[in-house]
């Protein structure tokens, strides 16, 4: 890859975000399985297999499925967020491959989200 | 408190915050100054409402009205009627105000409302494996200005100003570290980064290098600029695996990048970094011990002055940070100081990340602005104790620290306010203990680690700390005397006194802080042979309260010795001989009827668990 000049961080960070803004990549949802040592030591590589698996069977190449490191919460792990275009984003807690499954059906697939299994919707504070 | 005409409350979620609402804040700001209403407006931040998708959110009250994907351009038309012509800003009124969900919003789950992400701005948003998504929420912008707009002075003065303490345990203020590393010439200096983390507890350094490595990347290039270093190595673990692994991936990409190595985005500034494994010795934390690990010699520390600052790696001039500290860095540049400020108190500014552990609800890794209660974050961050059982202590600090007691939950967490309790803020290892915590049983557990880490060089703490441990466990087996609390406290302050490096100067702190808040359990374990938190087996007598006792059987059939005999509604009887001592009965029981009596109890339990209620209503301990 090249190296960097400064404009090409601006043009980096304008790229990504676009790519990421659900709206403008054309996606309908992205899901993060949050995999940090807590949560693959709590079974997040099974909630993760459980939904690439889903998507490829429903043959969806609109779904951002991605992975970040702790979300803070290590008592609830395995954790996952799912956000679907313009609603905020739900996170789910305590999860497994079977649960991921249903979420994946009701909520990625049908938009409604399963509140059995929700912990919190929204973002966190930053600044 | 003032009273304001108006409260203005501006979402600062991640969501809002990537949509402009700092931008938003700077313009309202603006605004209500130049139309003098300061005195009526107040402007506060608060935690998402879940109305993201219409972001940046301001919610006025009591008005109650809410005005959605606000941006710094409608500010002043905004202000001019909502607050100069009390009229409502129709253009940006949000109809339906929250979406409506029974799933609970950020702000009202406490573990998330008290929580305000700088170091973890990035917490469960981004692949730490790729370089872009960092870059796409402003990554090594701070980097871009430091190297481009900043000379070394400025950036020292931006950090020293902040008034940001090292978050590795010291607490030494990093600007001024900083600026004594820049004013030694030297053709070669060391940026290097503290992520051993030895603290038993502790996981917010491991935390952060495996879900942002970028962040602590970019704070040792600003380091580097700020002190003139070309060089630099971030210490590991190597029980950290997948940190190390993401680290080495976020350098390799950065270097391949131009990020790091030579002549970084082309400003013309070379700084080459690579990682460095520890072999996990507690001792190797410490920095002169840390640099003697790098050169490759065996990691023990040697004495200050010369500080790190004229003479650390190869004796040349370093700076070590903390990987918390470093990762604090590029958003004060980006912000600057009295962004910063805006956070925490004087003297402790800003937010500080907890590894809250234990018996909470709620374990977790948490950041919080500093100057918070202890009791929020272990009562509403924390969701209270685990199964409703009682608190007992906090233990902060890890073997360096010490615990406090209930009486002391309402200080603020301040780096002064933790050290006058005689327990130190650390690197932020949060351990929260229920009743069934022996406190002597703590101490023993501390000392028998920082025993086994001493490095053996200073006979205080090496000879002193295992003194120490051989006393307490005597005191757990039964064969404590009297004056041993005395001894533990006048060779705890010898060890403090004569030893060389943190790690002596801080071992018998666990020791102190029980004695000074829980002296009474000592006196119980050593007058009365009774561990009332039923740990220490040699000083219990487990028993089964006829009058409480339903005759379920749930204790008969989990006791793994068959020392429990009883029958339906016949009250269960342990049989002394047979009991191990092993707790499981005490735990299985839903009714609490089995009761933790001294060793070689023969008197009246009645009479003395009543006299003990007694004493408890009275004040207990304190
Ligand atoms: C025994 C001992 C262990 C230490 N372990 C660590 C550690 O694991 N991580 C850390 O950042 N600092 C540790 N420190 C503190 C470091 O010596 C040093 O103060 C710190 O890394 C400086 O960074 P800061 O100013 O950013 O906090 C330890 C100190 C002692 C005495």
């Amino acid at each position: 890859m090249a190296r960097l000049t400064i404009d090409d961080l601006r043009k980096i960070k304008e790229k990504q975000s676009s790519d990421f803004s659900l709206r403008k990549g054309g996606y309908s949802a992205k899901v993060t399985v949050h995999m940090g040592t807590c949560g693959i030591a709590a079974g997040a590589r099974d909630v993760m297999s459980a939904l690439t698996e889903e998507v490829t069977k429903a043959g969806m190449d609109n779904i951002i499925v991605t992975t970040s490191g702790c979300a803070g919460l290590c008592a609830r792990e395995p954790l996952a967020t799912v956000e679907i275009i313009n609603h905020p984003p739900v996170r789910y807690c305590d999860l497994n491959g079977e649960k991921m499954r249903e979420i994946f059906k009701e909520h990625i697939l049908g938009g409604n989200p399963v509140e059995k299994y929700a912990l919190v919707r929204g973002c966190e504070t930053t600044y | 408190m003032e009273k304001f005409r108006k409260n203005l409350v501006l979402c600062a979620g991640t969501g809002c915050v990537a949509g402009g609402s700092m931008k938003v804040r700077d313009a309202l700001r603006e605004e209500i100054k130049k139309k003098g209403l300061e005195k009526d407006i107040n402007l506060s931040l608060a935690a998402c409402s879940g109305s993201c998708s219409e972001g940046p959110v301001l919610s006025v009250y009591p008005d109650e009205v809410f005005y959605q994907k606000l941006t710094a351009e409608d500010i002043p038309k905004l202000v001019e009627e909502h607050f100069v012509n009390e009229r409502l800003y129709e253009k940006l009124i949000m109809r339906e105000p929250e979406e409506k969900s029974s799933i609970p919003a950020m702000k009202d789950i406490p573990f998330f409302r008290y929580q305000v992400l700088r170091v973890l701005r990035n917490k469960g948003l981004i692949d730490p494996e790729k370089i872009e998504e960092y870059i796409a929420r402003d990554g090594y912008q701070a980097a871009a200005k430091a190297l481009t707009e900043m000379t070394q002075e400025d950036i020292i003065k931006v950090v020293k100003d902040s008034g940001l303490r090292g978050r590795g345990g010291a607490g030494f203020p990093t600007g001024l570290k900083w600026e004594f590393a820049s004013k030694v010439s030297s053709d070669v200096k060391y940026m290097l980064c503290n992520g051993d983390e030895g603290d038993p507890g502790a996981f917010m350094d491991r935390s952060v290098m495996e879900a942002d490595p970028h962040s602590v990347i970019e704070g040792m290039i600003i380091g580097a600029k700020a002190i003139g270093a070309h060089n630099g190595y971030i210490y590991v673990r190597a029980e950290y695996p997948l940190a190390v692994k993401r680290l080495q991936m976020a350098i390799d990409m950065a270097t391949e990048m131009g990020l790091l190595g030579k002549d970084i985005l082309g400003t013309g500034f070379d700084f080459e970094l690579e990682i460095y494994l520890g072999a996990g010795a507690f001792v190797c934390g410490e920095e002169t011990a840390l640099m003697r690990s790098i050169e490759g010699k065996r990691g023990m520390p040697r004495p200050r002055p010369p500080f790190p600052a004229q003479k650390g790696l190869w004796d040349k001039p370093s700076v070590l940070n903390n990987v918390e500290t470093l990762a604090q860095i590029a958003p004060i540049i980006l912000n600057g100081a009295d962004w910063y400020r805006t956070l925490g108190t004087e003297k402790s500014a800003g937010t500080k990340v907890f590894a809250l552990t234990g018996a909470v609800n709620n374990v977790g890794l948490v950041e919080v602005p500093m100057g918070i209660p202890l009791r929020t974050i272990i009562y509403d961050i924390g969701a209270g104790m685990r199964k409703g059982r009682k608190f007992k202590a906090v233990q902060l600090g890890g073997p360096s620290g010490g615990c406090i007691p209930e009486g002391l939950l309402d200080i603020p967490v301040t780096y002064e306010d933790i050290v006058a309790t005689g327990a130190i803020i650390g690197s932020g290892g949060m351990v929260v203990m229920d009743d069934n915590t022996c406190m002597v049983g703590t101490a023993k557990f501390f000392l028998g680690f920082t025993a086994d880490e001493s490095c053996g060089k200073c006979v205080p703490c090496r000879v002193g700390t295992r003194i120490l441990l051989d006393i307490l466990t005597d005191i757990t087996e039964g064969k404590g005397r009297e004056e041993d609390m005395a001894t533990l406290e006048d060779l705890g302050r010898d060890i403090i006194a004569t030893s060389l490096c943190g790690l002596g100067q801080t071992a018998p702190n666990p020791v102190l802080t029980t004695l000074r808040y829980f002296r009474d359990e000592y006196e119980s374990h050593i007058r009365h042979k009774w561990c009332k938190a039923g740990v220490c087996r040699d000083l219990t007598t487990f028993w089964i309260d006829e009058k409480l006792c339903k005759a379920c059987g749930a204790c008969l059939r989990a006791c793994p010795s068959k020392a429990i005999v009883g029958e339906k509604k016949v009250p269960h009887k342990i049989i002394q001989e047979l009991c191990v001592h092993c707790r499981t009965c005490y735990e299985t029981c839903k009714f609490s009827s089995i009761k933790i009596l001294p060793a070689g109890f023969e008197g009246d339990p009645y009479e003395l668990l009543g006299s003990e209620a007694k004493g408890e209503a009275k004040g207990g301990n304190e």
